[in-house]
C-alpha cells in the first residue's frame, strides 16, 4: 500500500494488459443433456445490512424451482460495488454472473459492452408489465440490459412525536421547514432536519426544487451551473446555516441514521431502504411513530430523483441461461410481494400494487405516489461519475468553504470535462 | 537498512564523535576496497575478467533481477507508455466471457502531461501534498526523537512502555484509520464526548478544512512514530555510552552532549529515515483515502489520491491520465531523492 496508488494503476494496466491474452469459446453451458438448468449462478447483492438476510434467502430458495442451479449469494457493500464489479467484469475471472446495480450503473456497464441483453420474451415483459419509469432505467440506446428489481425515491422521514410535541405540521416546503425548525428547537432543543453533507444524491431534491437539473441529455447541455443550480446551492448552505438542518462532511449516512433514530434530528431525508433500519431506533419502537412524507418543495416545486436497482447478466457469465432464469425469478412477482412485505421495498412490477400485502404496507402506501412523480435521471454512462465532483462541490458549499456560485461554477466545469462536447 | 546505517555510526563514533570531520570523511564507498575497485577498472577487459571472476555472483543475482524487471521494471515502462496514450476503460484491449475486444487507444504524446500540468488542480494539490509531507514527517522526526531518547535509559517497566509505543505499527494501517475515524466522528465520536465532559465545544474534526488538514497529519505522525522511534533508538544504543561518561567528566551540560554527542552520532539513521518516511507519507494513500476521502470537499486530496480519483472514480475509469499523474509523482520523488542526495553529499555524507 505504501507504494501507492500510482503503482496500483501501473499493475491494474498491466493486468488490463495481461487478461488481453487467451480466452476461448466455452459455449454457452448452463443447461445439460435434458434441457434442464444447471450450474453455479453467483450473485452479487448491494442490499444493506437490515436486508440482506432476507435478500439471501430469497435467493438460495431458487434452488427449489431448478434443483441442478446452485445460487452463490455474496454481499458486497453497495459503496465498493461499482469499483469491484468493473475490475471483476474487465479481468473476467472471478466475475459474478447476476449483479444488483444500481439504476446509475446500468448504462456505464452497457456501454462498456459487460453487461448481457436480456432475453427477447423478457424484455417484452420489461415493458409490458413494469412500471415504465423502472423499465426506463434498464435500457441503453434502446436495447434492455437490465431487470428492475425495485425503485426508490427520496422522502421526508419525520418523528410524529417530536413534531407534535412542537405543535408544527410535517412541512410541505423549504420556507415551512425553516418556520417550524424555529419551533421545533424552541420546544424540544434538537435540530429540525438531517441533511446529508456528504453525498450527492441527497442535492437532487434541492436543484430540482429549484426547477432545475444536473444535465439536460437531450440538448446535451450541463445545467447544474445555471441559475436555479445556483440557487440550490444557496438553498443547503442557508439550510445548515440557518440552524434548520444539521450536517456533517463525513459518514453523513451512519450520522443521519443515529440522529434521526435517536431524536437528536426530528427530520430526515431517506428512502424506502432505510425503513427497516429506523424501526430499531429507540424513538420508533412503537412503529407508528414514524411519518412520511413528500420532499420539501423549493421555490419552483418538490421533486426527488427516482433511484433502485436493477438486475443485470455478465455478458462474460458461463451460466447465461440459468442466470437470465434467476434474475426473472428474483424480480418476479411473488419475490416482490415479499421483500415488500417484509422490507417496505417498492415493487417494479405494476401488477404487484393490486396484491394485500403490498396495498396494506403503510410505507408503500406513501412512496408509491411518489415514485409516480419522481424526477427520472439522465440515463447516459456517466451518470455515476458526475456524483463525485458534484460531492466535492456540494460538500464545500454546504458547510460554507466555498461560495453556492462558486461552487455550481466549478461543477459545471468538472462536469464538461467528463462529458465531453457538451455545451 | 537500520543495521547497516547504525553500524557506520559505530564507525564514526569510534573515531571520535565531536570531530565533523571524521565523520564527513567516512564513506561506505571508500571503506570497501571492492566496489572501488570494480569503479576504477570498468573498462571493456575489465567487464569481462569481473564476469569471469565473479560470474557465481552473476548467476546468483540475475533471478531477483529478472523477477524486479518483471513485477517493477514492466509495468513502470507499461505505466510510462500509457501515459502517452489516450488508455481508457472504453478502448483497451478486454475478454469479456468469450468475447474478445481489441485495443483501439492511440499514441497521443504528451498531451496528458500538458492537460494535468495546466490544471490549476495540479498545482493545488502539489503544494498540499508538500506542506503534508513536510508537517507528517518533521513532526514525527522531533516526536520520535523525544521517545527514543526517553526510552534509551534504565527504568522500571522500559520493556512495556517500548512494546505500547511500537503497537500502532503493528496494528494494520487501515484498521487504525476506521478507529480514529470513529473517535474523529463530531456527533457521536469519543474525543468530542470527551471535550464535551470539559465543557468544551464539539470539534469539527474532519468536518472543516483546516481541522481535517490537522487530523490526517495527526493520524499520520500516530502512524509513524514508532518506525521512527525504533530507527533512532537502534542509533542511540550504538553510541558508546564512554563517549557520554568522557563528556560528563569534562562537565559538559544536557544540552551540549545531546548537541554535539547524540545528534552527530545519530546523523546517518536520521538522514535515511527522513528519506524514507519522506517517500511514504509523500504516497501516504491510506491515511487519507480511508479518513476523508480527501475531504472536506477536496481540501485533504494529495497527489496520489488524486490520481487514484482520475483512475477508479470517474466513467470510464481514464487509465492514461492517472498513469501520467503517477509518472509525475515518481518524477517528483526522484528528483527529490536526487537533490537530496547531492545535499548530503556536499555535507561529506555519502551514499
Amino acid at each position: 500500500m505504501r507504494r501507492g496508488i500510482a503503482a496500483t494503476a501501473l499493475v491494474a494496466a498491466l493486468a488490463l494488459a495481461a487478461t488481453a491474452c487467451g480466452g476461448e469459446d466455452k459455449g454457452d453451458g448452463g443447461t445439460d443433456a435434458g434441457g434442464e438448468l444447471s450450474g453455479t449462478v453467483t450473485w452479487w447483492d448491494t442490499a444493506n445490512d437490515a436486508e440482506k438476510a432476507s435478500f439471501q434467502k430469497i435467493a438460495e430458495a431458487f434452488t427449489a424451482k431448478h434443483p441442478k442451479v446452485t445460487v452463490k449469494y455474496v454481499n458486497v457493500p453497495y459503496g465498493d460495488a461499482q469499483n469491484k464489479v468493473k475490475n471483476a467484469f474487465s479481468s473476467g475471472s472471478d466475475a459474478p454472473d447476476v449483479i444488483r446495480a444500481d439504476v446509475g450503473w446500468v448504462a456505464d456497464f452497457a456501454s462498456l459492452g459487460y453487461l448481457d441483453e436480456v432475453p427477447a420474451d423478457m424484455a417484452k415483459k420489461v415493458d409490458s408489465e413494469f412500471l415504465p419509469q423502472a423499465a426506463a432505467s434498464g435500457k441503453y440506446e434502446g436495447k434492455t440490459y437490465a431487470v428492475p428489481q425495485v425503485i426508490d425515491t427520496l422522502g421526508l422521514f419525520y418523528n410524529k412525536k417530536m413534531l407534535a410535541d412542537a405543535g408544527v405540521q410535517p412541512p410541505k416546503t423549504l420556507a415551512e421547514l425553516k418556520t417550524a425548525a424555529e419551533a421545533i428547537k424552541a420546544k424540544t432543543g434538537k435540530a429540525a432536519l438531517y441533511l446529508r453533507g456528504d453525498d450527492s444524491y441527497w442535492f437532487l431534491p434541492l436543484i430540482y426544487g429549484e426547477g432545475g437539473d444536473l444535465v439536460d441529455a437531450k440538448n446535451k447541455t450541463v445545467t447544474v451551473d445555471n441559475e436555479a443550480g445556483v440557487k440550490a446551492f444557496k438553498t443547503a448552505r442557508d439550510l445548515v446555516a440557518s440552524g434548520a438542518a444539521i450536517t456533517n462532511a463525513t459518514d453523513g449516512y451512519a450520522n443521519m441514521q443515529t440522529a434521526f433514530k435517536t431524536g437528536e434530528a426530528a427530520m430526515m431525508i431517506n428512502g424506502p431502504w432505510a425503513v427497516a433500519d429506523t424501526y430499531a431506533g429507540d424513538q420508533f419502537k412503537d412503529k407508528a411513530n414514524l411519518g412520511i412524507a413528500a420532499v420539501p418543495a423549493g421555490s419552483a416545486k418538490a421533486g426527488a430523483p427516482q433511484g433502485g436497482h436493477d438486475l443485470g447478466v455478465y455478458a462474460g457469465s458461463k451460466n447465461r441461461a440459468a442466470a437470465h432464469a434467476f434474475v426473472e425469478y428474483m424480480t418476479s412477482q411473488e419475490v416482490q410481494v415479499q421483500s415488500a412485505k417484509e422490507l417496505s421495498l417498492l415493487p417494479t412490477r405494476t401488477a404487484a400494487y393490486e396484491q394485500p400485502d403490498v396495498k396494506s404496507s403503510e410505507m408503500v402506501a406513501f412512496f408509491k405516489p411518489a415514485v409516480d412523480k419522481a424526477v427520472e435521471r439522465a440515463w447516459i454512462p456517466e451518470n455515476g461519475s458526475l456524483f463525485e465532483p458534484l460531492k466535492v462541490e456540494y460538500t464545500k458549499a454546504i458547510t460554507g468553504a466555498s461560495s453556492p456560485e462558486d461552487a455550481a461554477k466549478a461543477a459545471g466545469i468538472e462536469f464538461r470535462k467528463i462529458l465531453k462536447g457538451w455545451k | 537498512m537500520a543495521a547497516d546505517t547504525s553500524q557506520s555510526v559505530v564507525k564514526a563514533a569510534d573515531d571520535g564523535v565531536g570531530n565533523d570531520s571524521a565523520v564527513r570523511g567516512r564513506s561506505r564507498w571508500t571503506d570497501s576496497g571492492n566496489t572501488g575497485n570494480t569503479r576504477n577498472t570498468r573498462n571493456a577487459g575489465g567487464l569481462r575478467r569481473a564476469l569471469a571472476t565473479h560470474w557465481y555472483a552473476w548467476a546468483m543475482v540475475a533471478p531477483v533481477v529478472l523477477v524486479l524487471g518483471v513485477i517493477i521494471g514492466w509495468p513502470l515502462v507499461r505505466g510510462v507508455y500509457l501515459s502517452l496514450t489516450d488508455a481508457n476503460e472504453r478502448n483497451v484491449a478486454r475478454d469479456i466471457g468469450a468475447r474478445h475486444i481489441d485495443a483501439t487507444y492511440e499514441f497521443i504524446g504528451l498531451d496528458n502531461y500538458t492537460a494535468v500540468l495546466g490544471d490549476p488542480v495540479f498545482l493545488q494539490r502539489l503544494v498540499w501534498t508538500v506542506v503534508w509531507t513536510v508537517a507528517c514527517v518533521s513532526i514525527t522526526f522531533v516526536l520520535g526523537l523525544t521517545l527514543a531518547n526517553m526510552l534509551n535509559r534504565q527504568f522500571r517497566g522500559r520493556a512495556a512502555y517500548r512494546m505500547a509505543l511500537i503497537l500502532p505499527w503493528a496494528v494494520p494501517g487501515f484498521v487504525s484509520v476506521f478507529a480514529w475515524r470513529f473517535l474523529f466522528n463530531r456527533d457521536n465520536g469519543i474525543l468530542n464526548k470527551v471535550l464535551d465532559g470539559g465543557g468544551i465545544a464539539a470539534v469539527p474534526w474532519l468536518d472543516d478544512p483546516t481541522w481535517a488538514k490537522f487530523s490526517v497529519i495527526a493520524v499520520n505522525v500516530w502512524l509513524g512514530i514508532p518506525f521512527m522511534m525504533v530507527a533512532l533508538l537502534g542509533g542511540l544504543q550504538s553510541i558508546p555510552g564512554e563517549l557520554y561518561e568522557a563528556a560528563e567528566m569534562d562537565g559538559a551540560s544536557a544540552w551540549q552532549r545531546f548537541r554535539h554527542i547524540t545528534m552527530p552520532g545519530l546523523r546517518t539513521v536520521s538522514m535515511t529515515v527522513i528519506l524514507l518516511s519522506t517517500i511514504w507519507t509523500f504516497n501516504m494513500f491510506p491515511v487519507i483515502f480511508l479518513l476523508t476521502r480527501g475531504g472536506p470537499g477536496d481540501s485533504t486530496e494529495i497527489l496520489v489520491t488524486q490520481a487514484f480519483r482520475e483512475a477508479f472514480i470517474t466513467s470510464p475509469r481514464d487509465f492514461a491520465v492517472s498513469a501520467t499523474w503517477g509518472v509525475l509523482i515518481l518524477l517528483l520523488l526522484m528528483i527529490f531523492a536526487l537533490v537530496y542526495r547531492r545535499s548530503l553529499r556536499k555535507q561529506g555524507e555519502v551514499w
